[in-house]
């Protein structure tokens, strides 16, 4: 691949655009998964009790249950959410400046 | 529990889940013995292994270029390369290890389970993309993108070689055990069919046969545990409540069985362990390969996105199935040794998970689980013969030997012979490794993968002052301590070489590690002021325009 074809999309100030909202909306989502994932795994070293507390009377389920399953469930959404947006709005602004370059190309 | 029986378990446990290597690993296989030749497990495998030959046969029509052979012509779609990629990630031990220590620890095993799971989202959002439009065959294709060649795919290729040859002696240890134990056949004769199997695959079909292997294998391992689990929770009219009370009342736990124990409770075991299974992953050659096999980044994110949710559903089947292990198996005088409940497993604890299928599912549900134990094995080396026969010919021989000037056909022809050899020091290996303790060796694996290949591989991604001198001496420090770790251990100073205390307090070195290549590596790039480094601070650019948009990234070859 030339340098210009580089050099076209670098200049383009979509190109600018998609890797801030990209990185960005990256950096937020594993943010929240390494504060929420390290966050419990702090819990369970320093409050032991709180992890194992019955959130209902007459129920087993625990605190420490509940939210593991639903770090399961909800980091999964979180990948969801990044590859439906990723491949979505991303990727159509990405066509975009790679058509726009290839123009400038020729 | 004291601090050392805690890093002890701790490597244990990273052992169990990350390879079939447990089955070596704990005290409790030690005694594995052979048991009588199980004729479902060997007819049901028989099956499996046909129809992996009948599409190894196909495969093999369709591997003709290197871009075939290396990464499937990039033509997998992101649907089939999550199967592969959870076939790759979830191995037999998985299965076996994790519904063990569900049985045993309880809760604690589902908080280890999530630990497991949370290094794919963070892969996702941090790497998958860039890995894709960067990469070609091999991690090294994207270090050594702007970087001295020769060099740096030299230090790729022996960091990952290391990784690729203990993570595979360990797979053939524990392969050997578990087949010894699960069908009867003898140790080395299970070594030399899953090693010439294994060859089979590669040579002939490359990375088409590899992912198709890995993407069955993944099916049957879901449908296997689904009919387990399913059958067993059954019991219990599917109620958690009811499942948990009869468990809590029968196990040795007790209530404890739902607060978390002592599997978490030194922080520095915990954070290096967490460290080093997120890392690790994101720097095992041949998990990165697999991100080489699809069309684009939308694939690469989308096989993510399915991988990641096939290993959280698996891991929430297991953690059903041990729970209900508990009552089913453990309190069936039958599964114990002499009859006495709360003795001695038969076949040991690792045999928790077969039991539980043989208790709800009869002789025919064994079978199927052990053909499914056994294939995992096949999927899981077959994977790492490939990466490590691709880092010998692609990255030494092409790039570095040949300055990339290979014939293509030599290439492959190099490949393959590499492939061989691979296989053959793998068997003659695992069968040295007989006997020894090897619970070392994923420690090593991983640590490298995270210390060695990981640092290197993301500062290349994100920051534009690496440079070359940076790279080395990150890269080889990384992995110089990391095998200095764990070698000055308790795993391999104390159980292997047999001295009385260890030197290096803890079994895990990434939190340690880590640390060392990230800075060495800063510092001598920041320190390196050469002519060459300012060119390879101005490739950069070009760099990351290929790396967010895609443009000039390798493309899938046409069939």
């Amino acid at each position: 691949m030339s340098s210009s074809m580089y050099a076209h999309i670098r200049r383009n100030p979509r190109f600018a655009e998609l890797v801030a909202k990209r990185t960005r909306f990256a950096g937020i989502l594993a943010a929240i998964v390494l504060v929420v994932f390290y966050g419990f795994v702090l819990l369970v070293a320093f409050a032991p009790e709180l992890i194992g507390k019955r959130l209902f009377e007459g129920s087993n389920l625990t605190f420490g249950i509940l939210a593991g399953l639903l770090q399961f469930i909800f980091f999964w959404i979180l990948t969801l959410v990044y590859v439906r947006r990723a491949n979505g709005e991303f990727d159509d602004i990405n066509k975009e400046l790679v058509k726009a370059a290839w123009k400038e190309e020729k | 529990m004291t601090a050392r029986s805690l890093s002890r378990s701790a490597a244990g446990l990273l052992a169990l889940a990350a390879s079939p290597l447990v089955l070596a690993a704990g005290p409790a296989m030690d005694a594995a013995e052979k048991q009588p030749l199980n004729l479902h497990a060997i007819g049901m495998f028989f099956v499996f292994v046909l129809m992996t030959l009948g599409i190894t046969y196909w495969a093999a029509s369709r591997t003709k270029s290197t871009a075939d052979f290396y990464t499937a012509g990039g033509g997998i779609t992101g649907f089939q390369n999550g199967l592969a990629i959870a076939g790759d990630y979830m191995s037999a031990a998985t299965l076996l290890g994790l519904t063990a220590m569900m049985y045993a620890q309880g809760v604690d095993a589902y908080i280890y389970m999530l630990s497991f799971f949370v290094g794919w989202p963070i892969i996702l959002f941090l790497m998958a993309e860039r890995l894709r439009n960067l990469g070609k065959f091999t991690f090294a294709d994207i270090t050594a993108y702007r970087l001295d060649q020769g060099k740096v795919r030299t230090m790729a290729a022996v960091s990952s070689l290391t990784v690729v040859c203990f993570y595979l002696v360990a797979q053939m240890v524990g392969a050997g055990q578990l087949i010894k134990l699960l069908f009867g056949l003898d140790y080395n004769i299970a070594l030399v069919v899953v090693g010439a199997l294994m060859m089979v695959y590669v040579t002939f079909g490359g990375m088409v046969a590899t992912t198709w292997v890995q993407i069955i294998k993944a099916c049957m391992l879901l449908i296997g545990g689904t009919a387990v689990g399913l059958l067993a929770f059954s019991q219990f009219g599917f109620s958690f409540d009811e499942l948990t009370t009869r468990a809590m009342e029968v196990h040795k736990l007790g209530q404890k069985l739902l607060n978390p124990g002592s599997l978490l409770a030194d922080p520095v075991t915990a954070i290096s362990l967490g460290l080093g299974l997120m890392f690790g992953t994101a720097g095992l050659p041949h998990i990165l390969m697999r991100f080489f096999t699809v069309t684009d980044a939308k694939e690469a994110r989308k096989s993510v996105l399915y991988a990641s949710g096939i290993v959280a559903y698996f891991f929430n089947v297991i953690a059903i199935m041990g729970l209900c292990a508990i009552i089913i198996v453990g309190q069936n005088p039958q599964f114990f040794e002499g009859g006495v409940i709360g003795g001695k497993v038969i076949g040991g604890g690792n045999m928790i998970a077969m039991h539980l299928a043989n208790a709800v599912g009869g002789n025919l549900l064994l079978g199927f689980l052990s053909a499914v134990a056994f294939a995992t094995i096949l999927a899981v080396v077959a994977g790492l013969a490939l990466a490590g026969a691709s880092a010998i010919s692609h990255d030494i021989y092409s790039r570095v030997i040949m300055k990339g000037k290979a014939n293509e056909a030599t290439e492959l022809k190099v490949s393959k012979f590499a492939t061989i050899g691979l296989g053959i020091v793998a068997v003659l290996l695992g069968m040295a490794f007989e006997k020894m303790n090897i619970a070392f060796m994923v420690a090593l694996a991983f640590g490298v993968a995270a210390s060695a290949n990981f640092p290197v591989l993301i500062l290349s991604m994100y920051w534009k002052g690496l440079t070359t001198k940076g790279a080395l001496v990150g890269g080889y420090s990384g992995l110089v301590s990391a095998v200095l770790f764990v070698l000055l251990s308790k795993s391999v100073w104390v159980d292997v070489l047999g001295n009385a205390s260890a030197i290096f307090p803890y079994t895990q070195p990434a939190l340690f590690s880590m640390p060392i290549a990230f800075f060495m590596t800063w510092l001598f790039s920041t320190l390196d002021s050469s002519k060459a480094a300012e060119a390879e601070k101005e490739a950069f650019e070009d760099q990351y325009v290929r790396a967010q948009t895609g443009v000039g990234a390798a493309t899938a070859s046409s069939h």
